[in-house]
């Protein structure tokens, strides 16, 4: 006998393989290959998630992909929030939904970001591009209790100007006085008067408290190398720092094996480590 | 599903001939069972309902790169070691259909089989296989997400386990630790005699399902000189291992040393064919394949045993992070030996020797142990 999965309770506690159904209510270009969708889970059931955490999106009859939440969790029932990038076959179907469309939705999954850990302390965050997306969760959860942290520093890198993701919500963050916002350009046209060059050099110039601060590093993987040992040379420890990594993912749930970085299933240990931990497995090339 | 630990109650002595009555027991409760069976000069794994079907008075040379059946010169129905195939195309199917997804309208249903319960008789377990499915058991069903598949499959299994008669050309429990002795987690266990030219199994029950099943089989009590020649049997197969690898501190011998020139030197060799997590009764990795009807009113996603020495298997956009075949068979070989004990308390090599007979190259894992212990950089 065959049940839907739209008894949620069997689909997503039972089998972690069947996807629940969601339908995307907003689809929003953010940037000339980048959508954010807003996606209602069909039971009603609003998805409960930590910032970091991912889900695995299905666009039906084409496959199923690793995206992260990049919405509010203090807002998780006004839907369910994904920033995809089109690079391939999944991804450029997940971002061609539009509203009323089905989208499958398996999770959330993973250890997030420590949002609790950097209380009482100063806040770096380094994000490379489409890194912002699972890092805005994490802003959220900061700017709500602002006053439980110290200083609080955004330092962003895109390729060009025309690839600043979530730019309007960057000047808003930016008009409040108690967050210090860098973003820098790989390459810039001729109407851009800020920073250029890679956003790790930005983060001599922030202000922050290495002894007592923890920073949160995204982005593509060379970046959050460069990013980590920028923010070691400036007095940070590994123990203060967590980055997200990206591996293949087929299950989300340590079934597949895919993930594997070393001891670790980036899955179900991850995406987000601490980079004590992370650093020696980065270090050996191709683990 | 076995209970118990070891063997347990006494033990009893089923006779050759009587031997068919264990299969029709099995049947008459409902179970699937199967065993091994000869098939295209080879030992596999298949539906067997009658006696016959065993491989009676066939063994294997088993070497590198190489296996072969011959006669015996007795009709042992166990006198061979273990073949291309491992009891994980029972428990943990080669392609696995997860749901189907139909759309009517404007309304998408995800329909999904509840797992069929297939009640499996494994008939002919050994030792090292044992320990391979309770390794599987811990990927599967003690993680925070069980996988219904899989624990649908095992929890019924009836598991008839046998002591090695004769140990393999490839073979090394005896240095994982895995055999060739059965040490539990059986519901019947068999010893096959040969002594004194009387063909006889020494059986014992190792949980309820097993003593039920016992209880219907004709038999007659065990001697002490029937228990003396079990234990003959037993010694001389662990003293008869075709390999023995030095596996104490291989998980951290091989942690030390992922940047070794050896792994160099095995990428030159291997071909990244895949056979040998293929054939190993620990590999569990799977992908999932997504299919479409033409009008795309219905799809499914199907998962299917996949391999960490495809190109594939860890591409993330942009490329693969394993674009070498060094560092693929580096992650099989640290997986296998080293990181399995970090993430489920184990190793995930039980010394079934499967890998080394099956590479078509006939690289040994013992050999690439030796090779790095011998000239690990101080
Ligand atoms: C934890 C995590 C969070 C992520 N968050 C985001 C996000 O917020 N936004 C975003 O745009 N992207 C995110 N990604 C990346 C996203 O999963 C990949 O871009 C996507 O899988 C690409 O698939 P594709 O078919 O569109 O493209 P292609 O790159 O062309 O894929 C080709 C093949 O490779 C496979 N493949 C490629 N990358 C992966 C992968 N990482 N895992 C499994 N299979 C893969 C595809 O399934 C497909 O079979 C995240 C990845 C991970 C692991
Ligand atoms: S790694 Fe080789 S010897 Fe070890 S269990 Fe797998 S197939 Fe058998
Ligand atoms: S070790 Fe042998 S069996 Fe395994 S992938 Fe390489 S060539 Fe194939
Ligand atoms: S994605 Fe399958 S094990 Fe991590």
């Amino acid at each position: 006998m065959a049940y839907t999965a739209e008894a949620p309770a069997i689909a997503a506690g039972d089998d972690p393989m069947v996807p629940r159904i969601g339908r995307v209510r907003r689809r929003v270009r953010e940037l000339s290959d980048v959508w954010t969708l807003t996606v209602e889970m069909e039971d009603g059931r609003p998805l409960a998630f930590a910032p970091g955490q991912f889900n695995m999106l299905t666009a039906f009859g084409v496959g199923e992909a690793a995206i992260s939440i990049s919405g509010d969790r203090d807002r998780a029932d006004s839907g369910l929030i994904h920033t995809i990038r089109a690079v391939g076959p999944v991804s450029g179907a997940l971002t061609r939904l539009g509203p009323g469309d089905v989208i499958g939705v398996r999770g959330p999954f993973g250890v997030g970001w420590p949002v609790d850990a950097a209380k009482g302390s100063d806040v770096v965050i380094v994000a490379g591009g489409l890194g912002l997306a699972p890092l805005r969760p994490l802003i959220y959860a900061v700017l709500a209790s602002r006053k439980d942290y110290g200083r609080f520093a955004l330092l962003f890198g895109a390729r060009t100007p025309a690839d600043i993701l979530f730019r309007r919500e960057i000047e808003q963050w930016r008009r409040r006085l108690d967050v210090e916002i860098q973003v820098t350009v790989d390459t810039s046209g001729e109407d851009w008067y800020g920073n250029v060059g890679v956003v790790t050099a930005l983060v001599p110039q922030a202000s922050f408290d290495p002894q007592n601060t923890i920073a949160y590093v995204c982005g593509p993987e060379v970046m959050m190398r460069f990013g980590a040992a920028a923010l070691r040379d400036a007095g940070v420890p590994d123990t203060a720092m967590y980055l997200s990594m990206e591996r293949n993912m087929k299950c989300g749930v340590g079934l597949c094996g895919h993930c594997q970085l070393g001891t670790a299933f980036v899955c179900r240990d991850g995406p987000v480590f601490r980079n004590d931990v992370l650093r020696p497995l980065m270090a050996v090339k191709e683990l | 599903m076995t209970t118990d630990g070891a063997g347990s109650g006494p033990t009893a002595i089923i006779e050759r001939r009587d031997l068919q009555a264990l299969f029709d027991v099995l049947l008459q409760r409902g179970y699937r069972v199967v065993g091994p069976t000869r098939r295209d000069e080879a030992i596999v794994y298949d539906d067997i309902a009658v006696i016959d079907q065993l491989p009676a008075g066939w063994t294997d040379e088993q070497e590198g790169g190489r296996y072969r059946l011959k006669r015996r010169e007795d009709a042992a129905l166990f006198g061979y070691a273990v073949g291309p195939h491992s009891w994980k195309k029972f428990l943990h199917a080669p392609i696995q259909q997860l749901w189907r997804a139909r759309r009517e309208g404007d309304k998408t249903t995800v329909e999904h089989e509840p797992p069929r319960p297939e009640r499996f008789a494994l008939v002919g377990v050994r030792a090292c296989e044992l320990h391979a499915i309770a390794i599987q058991d811990k990927v599967f069903l003690n993680g925070e997400h069980a996988d219904p598949h899989y624990r649908a499959r095992r929890n019924d299994a009836f598991i008839v386990s046998v002591n090695c008669g004769k140990a393999g050309g490839t073979c090394f429990c005896v240095s994982m630790n895995t055999g060739p002795k059965v040490a539990g987690g059986f519901d019947l266990n068999l010893t096959e005699l040969l002594d004194g030219g009387q063909h006889r199994f020494l059986i014992e029950a190792g949980s309820d399902a097993g003593r039920e099943v016992l209880d219907q089989l004709p038999k007659r009590p065990a001697t002490s000189q029937d228990a003396k020649a079990a234990d003959a049997v037993i010694a001389a197969t662990a003293s008869s291992m075709g390999r023995s690898m030095k596996s104490d501190d291989v998980h951290q011998l091989l942690l030390r040393n992922l940047d070794h020139v050896r792994w160099n030197n095995v990428a030159e060799r291997c071909l990244a064919c895949s056979n040998c997590t293929m054939v190993c009764p620990t590999c569990f990795c799977t992908s999932v394949e997504e299919a479409s009807d033409l009008t795309g009113t219905e799809s499914s996603r199907s998962r299917r045993w996949d391999s960490c020495f495809t190109m594939d298997y860890s591409y993330v956009h942009g490329g693969s992070v394993r674009s070498t075949t060094r560092s693929r068979y580096r992650q099989w070989m640290t997986h296998k030996l080293s990181t399995w004990h970090d993430q489920f308390g184990t190793s995930g090599c039980v010394g079934c020797g499967r890998c080394i007979t099956w590479c078509p190259v006939g690289i040994d894992i013992t050999e690439e142990v030796a090779a790095i212990r011998s000239s690990e950089p101080h």
